[in-house]
C-alpha cells in the first residue's frame, strides 16, 4: 500500500540492545525533554487579571449609540430589524415632543426596542444596515443569565452610558470598534 | 531513682521531638503543593495560584476540605481495622524521623544539643524495621474496606514493597561493609571526613533510589492506587480526613526516605568541599541543617520529576525488575564490593 504521506515510519521489530534494555539511557533522555519544559513558555494566560486582546473584527453585545450632546442617535426606521436575519429585533416609534430635544436626535426615536439575545446570531447586519450610526457590535459579551426572559434586552440594558454625565463609562462602553466606524 | 533522671535531657529530647514531627509534617503538606506545581510548570501550565500569594495558601485549602468532607465508614467494613489502616501509615511515617540527624550538636545557653532524637548504633536498621511496617497500614485498610479493588491495591502494595525491600536490603549491605557502622550519625561523620558514599556506592545508589520510589508507592511504581486499573486502590473506600492521612503519608515517607537517601549517599548535613570545623559550632550546624534541606529538597523534586516522565510499569515487568534484576544486581554489587574492600585491605 502505499502511503499518503511521507510520516509513515517501519516498526523496528529488532529485540532491545544492551543498551536498551539498561532503560537508563532512555529514562535520562525522557527527563532532559520534561526538565527542558520548564524554561518553556506557558501559554496560558491569567485570565480574570489579564484578558486576551479582541480581534478587531469581533462582534459582542449590541449598543445604541447617543450623539456627543448625548442624544440617542436610533429614528426607530426598522432597518435593523428588517436586516436581521435571526429576527431578533423588536422596536416601537414614538414622535418627539417638545422639551425632548435634549433626549433625541430627530424628531421620531424608538419608544421601545428590543432584542432576543437568545434569537440573536452576532453577524452585524444591524450594523451595517443602520444609517443612522445607532447600533453597532460592542466589544463585550452579553453575559449569562438564569431565566430566558432575562435575555430579552430592552433599551435600558442596551444604550450606552451618557457621554457627558458619565463619559468614562461611555467611552468604555464605545470601545475601539465603534473609532473604526466612519461616521456619515 | 525516679530523680535521677535527667529532666533537662528528657524536656531537649522532647522539644525536639515536637519540632521534627511538626517540620516534617509542614513539608509534607508543602509538598503537595510543589507536587501540583512542579507538575504544572513540567506540564506548561501554571499550577495553583489562586489561594494566597502565589497559591502558598492552598494546601491550607485542601486540609481544610479534607476535613469537613463526610465521613463514610462502609457498612460491611471492620470498623476498628477500618481506623486503624490510615492510623498506623501515619504513625509509621512519623516515626522513622527518629535516629536521622538532622545537623552537629548546637550549643544553647551551655548546653550542648544533639540534633538527633536518638543516636542509635543500629539507626539504618531501625529505619528499615518502622518503613517495613508501613505496609501494614495498607494492608490493614484495604482488607478491613471489603472492597476488591481496595484489597488487590493492598495485594499490589505488599508484593511490590515485600520484594523491593530484599534489593534494597542488600544494596545497603554493600554500604555497610564500606561504613562498618550502622549509626547513621557515625556514616555522617565518615563522609564528612572522606568521600561522599555515592562515589564510593554508584551503583548502590541507584538500586537504592530505584527501590526508595517503590517503597513510596510513587510512579513509576505507583500500582497500588493505580487509578485507572484499581479507581482509588487500597484507598477507594476512604474518605474525609481518613484519605487525608493516607495521602499525607505517602508525601511524609517521600520526605523521610530522601532524608535518609541524603544521610546515607550524600553525606547528610555535610557540607560538600568545605571545612566546617573552622566555623563557629552553632553556625556550622545551622548551616549544615540548610545543606541537609538542599539536598532533600533536590530529591524531592526528583521524586516529582520521575513522576510526570516516567509512566507506570505493568505487574510483571514491576516483577520482572525487583526479582530478576535489581536483587542479582544488588547481589553482584555487594560481592564486588567486598572483593574490593578484601583486596585493598589486606
Amino acid at each position: 500500500m502505499q502511503a499518503l504521506t511521507n510520516k509513515a515510519k517501519q516498526v523496528d521489530r529488532a529485540p532491545m540492545s544492551f543498551i536498551e534494555k539498561m532503560y537508563l539511557p532512555a529514562i535520562i533522555k525522557g527527563m532532559s525533554i520534561t526538565f527542558s519544559h520548564i524554561f518553556k513558555k506557558k501559554p496560558t494566560i491569567n485570565y480574570p487579571e489579564k484578558t486576551r486582546p479582541f480581534s478587531p473584527v469581533f462582534r459582542g453585545m449590541q449598543i445604541l449609540n447617543r450623539d456627543a450632546e448625548g442624544r440617542e442617535n436610533c429614528t426607530a426606521c426598522g432597518l435593523c430589524a428588517v436586516a436581521c436575519p435571526a429576527e431578533a429585533i423588536t422596536m416601537e416609534a414614538a414622535e418627539r415632543q417638545h422639551g425632548e430635544e435634549n433626549l433625541y436626535r430627530e424628531e421620531k426615536y424608538a419608544a421601545k426596542y428590543e432584542i432576543n439575545m437568545l434569537r440573536c446570531i452576532f453577524c452585524g447586519l444591524c450594523e451595517e444596515a443602520c444609517p443612522k450610526d445607532a447600533i453597532y457590535l460592542s466589544e463585550t459579551f452579553t453575559p449569562a443569565d438564569y431565566q430566558r426572559k432575562q435575555f430579552i434586552y430592552s433599551k435600558n440594558d442596551l444604550l450606552i452610558p451618557h457621554p457627558q454625565e458619565n463619559p468614562e463609562a461611555y467611552k468604555k462602553a464605545l470601545g475601539n470598534r465603534a473609532n473604526k466606524i466612519t461616521v456619515n | 531513682m525516679l530523680l535521677a533522671i535527667d529532666f533537662a535531657l528528657l524536656l531537649e529530647k522532647l522539644i525536639l521531638v515536637v519540632v521534627v514531627v511538626f517540620a516534617s509534617l509542614g513539608i509534607a503538606m508543602y509538598t503537595t503543593f510543589a507536587e501540583r506545581k512542579v507538575a504544572a510548570i513540567l506540564q506548561d501550565r501554571r499550577g495553583p495560584n489562586r489561594a494566597g500569594p502565589f497559591g502558598l495558601l492552598q494546601p491550607l485549602a485542601d486540609g481544610m476540605k479534607l476535613f469537613f468532607k463526610e465521613e463514610i465508614i462502609p457498612d460491611f467494613s471492620s470498623k476498628f481495622l477500618f481506623v486503624m489502616g490510615p492510623a498506623l501509615a501515619m504513625l509509621t511515617a512519623c516515626m522513622t524521623s527518629a535516629v536521622i540527624p538532622w545537623g552537629d550538636k548546637i550549643d544553647f545557653f551551655g548546653r550542648s544539643v544533639d540534633l538527633q532524637i536518638a543516636d542509635v548504633n543500629i539507626g539504618i536498621l531501625y529505619v528499615f524495621g518502622v518503613v517495613s511496617l508501613g505496609v501494614y497500614g495498607i494492608m490493614i485498610g484495604s482488607w478491613a474496606s471489603n472492597n476488591k479493588f481496595s484489597l488487590m491495591g493492598g495485594l499490589r502494595a505488599a508484593s511490590q514493597i515485600i520484594s523491593y525491600e530484599l534489593a534494597m536490603g542488600i544494596s545497603l549491605i554493600a554500604l555497610l561493609m564500606i561504613t562498618g557502622t550502622l549509626s547513621l550519625k557515625e556514616m555522617v561523620v565518615q563522609q564528612q571526613h572522606g568521600y561522599w558514599n555515592v562515589v564510593l556506592q554508584p551503583l548502590g545508589f541507584l538500586i537504592f533510589l530505584v527501590c526508595a520510589f517503590a517503597e513510596c508507592n510513587r510512579t513509576p511504581f505507583d500500582l497500588p492506587e493505580a487509578e485507572n486499573e484499581l479507581i482509588g486502590g487500597y484507598h477507594t473506600e476512604y474518605s474525609s480526613m481518613k484519605l487525608g492521612f493516607y495521602l499525607f503519608s505517602e508525601y511524609i515517607n517521600m520526605f523521610i526516605s530522601s532524608v535518609v537517601m541524603a544521610t546515607l549517599f550524600f553525606g547528610g548535613y555535610d557540607i560538600p568541599f568545605f571545612d566546617e570545623s573552622v566555623l563557629a559550632p552553632n553556625l556550622a550546624a545551622i548551616l549544615g541543617i540548610v545543606a541537609l534541606m538542599t539536598k532533600v529538597i533536590a530529591f524531592i523534586f526528583l521524586f516529582m520529576w520521575v513522576r510526570w516522565t516516567i509512566p507506570r510499569f505493568r505487574y510483571d515487568q514491576l516483577m520482572h525488575l525487583g526479582w530478576r534484576i535489581l536483587i542479582p544486581l544488588a547481589l553482584f554489587n555487594m560481592l564486588a564490593t567486598g572483593g574490593v574492600i578484601l583486596y585493598f585491605n589486606k
